[in-house]
């Protein structure tokens, strides 16, 4: 504290660490706007000598983005909707309502988080394809539907939901579903914002289970279709990046504004798990 | 019950890793055929697979201490109390962690371009001569190791972050009262107090790296002299390009096997965890 260069010296070396840590994000938005083959020079230009969105027409125009983007939306709003209903469901019942097992059950899915999903995904795969779910968005959705770390995520805060409340309403004659669709949903709403920003990013995000179920371009994901794009394209870099700040831009932007119940999330799941 | 519902994903990828299960069996049923352990010893004798093995071991090795080094060392100065705008960094540092992988590692592909990328420009002017990111065998996986460690760092720093708040301040008072040095604070007090949340850290990180797959799958194909093929990526082309879906599960098992005997021994180590 006497060394008046230590204050210095912190602020230096975080405000250092987050321009090296922002500097690709920040560059790939740059040359995003510049003209085709301008990237491609040495040294390396930080501006667009002409800002211009060419490439984010040429990718709509011939690439077929839009489709792409339709797609991921469209998956990864079914996914948060669908597993949110469910998570919250069963997160409740783990903590609230009394079954057979519950215990036991709720103690052997958090065992089964540590499993990697690899080792399920051959024969969830050969699941789908007798389902005839393979090469459609239902192959990507339903394995999705529930997630443990969801029903683990809800059952902790549900916990704290006073008995009293819900006997108080049991009481008064109500049943089961409006005590649930009353008294617990308004209850628990931070953490289903909590979950469904983490569902969204983790669906958006994901990219070699939507590889291996989506073989039709039609049915590509954001991810998926900008890996097989920068596959073609390896050296339109003004092209890919544009691409990229599609595909990255939503994420970021979903998480800047709900910051506080993803970071929420983050540290029920680790810290206190 | 409870058995069956715990097991059944890894007994089904085992199950399936004894079959010879291929692109003939995925049409009509009746050509599958039971091998036994046979797809697991044809993996041993094959060099990819070693290869594949050593790769990730390489990444997990000096991936997992350079990617919780950096994350402890940005916690620690955000936790600092001379530090400003706290919430602001934060969120500069964490940004990298929601990004989608597929994107970044694009925009690292550039940075690392040879001829054009920031990355040999920047070492250029401190007098290094270009180096050939993805196309050298010998620098691909430090450099997947690198954009890794930018990708990744910020999650496991908000974990740390979250232990740091959680140390009592009167430790620090008392060290303080005893003339320990800022340095000796951080080494007798700061670190012993982290170590149930470094541990846990160490097992999620460890895990999770052990899965690599799309780094390599956008940013070098496996190559250069499959110098990055990753066990997964191996398990990928396995079953999803060539088909033999009994060897892909197979692979599969074996690295869940291995994560599984790491995480456990990680666990023996630290009977402490249970109280985290």
């Amino acid at each position: 504290m006497k060394n008046g260069l230590a204050p210095i010296l912190v602020n230096g070396l975080l405000a250092f660490a987050a321009a090296v840590v922002l500097f690709p994000l920040l560059w790939m938005l740059s040359v995003s706007l510049m003209s085709a083959g301008e990237a491609s020079t040495f040294p390396p230009p930080f501006l667009p000598r002409d800002a211009t969105l060419e490439n984010y027409r040429e990718l709509f125009a011939h690439a077929g983005i839009g489709r792409y983007l339709a797609n991921s939306i469209l998956i990864a709003s079914s996914v948060t909707a669908i597993s949110l209903i469910l998570n919250v469901a069963a997160g409740y019942a783990f903590a609230k309502l009394k079954f057979a097992g519950r215990d036991r059950i709720f103690k052997l899915l958090l065992g089964a988080l540590v499993i990697p999903s690899q080792v399920a995904m051959v024969p969830l795969f050969l699941l789908l394809k007798f389902l005839g779910l393979v090469n459609s968005y239902g192959g990507v959705i339903v394995p999705a539907m529930a997630g443990i770390f969801g029903i683990f995520l809800v059952r902790q805060y549900a916990l704290s939901i006073p008995d009293e409340l819900l006997e108080a309403a049991r009481i008064d004659g109500a049943n089961e579903f409006r005590i649930f669709g009353l008294i617990v949903v308004p209850l628990l709403a931070p953490i289903i914002v909590t979950l469904a920003v983490f569902t969204l990013l983790g669906t958006w995000n994901d990219f070699m289970w939507p590889l291996i179920v989506l073989a039709d371009n039609n049915l590509y994901t954001l991810p998926v279709a900008l890996a097989s794009l920068s596959r073609e394209h390896v050296q339109d870099n003004e092209l890919m990046m544009a691409g990229s700040v599609l595909t990255t831009l939503p994420v970021l932007v979903v998480f800047l504004a709900l910051q506080r119940y993803y970071m929420e999330g983050l540290m029920m799941g680790s810290v206190k798990g | 019950m409870i058995a069956v519902f715990f097991f059944l994903p890894v007994l089904a990828g085992f199950a399936m890793g004894l079959t010879d299960f291929d692109i003939y069996a995925l049409s009509d049923l009746t050509n599958l055929r039971f091998v036994g352990l046979r797809n697991y010893l044809r993996l041993l004798e094959t060099p990819l697979f070693w290869q594949a093995f050593g790769n990730t071991l390489y990444f997990v090795v000096v991936g997992v201490p350079l990617s919780i080094a950096a994350s402890l060392g940005a916690a620690l100065l955000l936790n600092s109390p001379l530090a400003r705008f706290k919430s602001l960094f934060r969120t500069a540092l964490f940004a990298p962690v929601v990004t989608t992988l597929v994107a970044v590692a694009v925009i690292w592909r550039y940075l690392f371009n040879t001829r054009y990328g920031f990355l040999n420009y920047a070492l250029g002017q401190i007098g290094i001569a270009p180096i050939d990111w993805l196309g050298d065998p010998h620098w691909a996986m430090p450099a997947i190791i690198l954009f890794a460690a930018w990708k990744n760092f910020g999650y496991n720093m908000i974990i740390f972050l979250a232990g740091l708040q959680a140390i009592p301040v009167e430790l620090y008072e008392a060290a303080r009262i005893d003339g320990a040095s800022r340095w000796r604070q951080l080494r007798f007090v700061t670190l012993p107090m982290l170590s149930p949340v470094m541990m846990l850290v160490s097992i999620l990180t460890i895990a999770g790296y052990f899965q690599l797959f799309a780094e390599p799958y956008v940013m070098t194909q496996g190559g250069p002299l499959q110098s990055t093929v990753s066990v997964l990526y191996f398990m990928y082309e396995e079953g999803f390009k060539w088909w033999n879906l009994g060897s892909a599960s197979a692979v599969a098992f074996l690295l869940f096997l291995v994560i599984f005997a790491v995480t456990a021994l990680q666990l023996r180590h630290a009977p402490r965890l249970g109280a985290a």
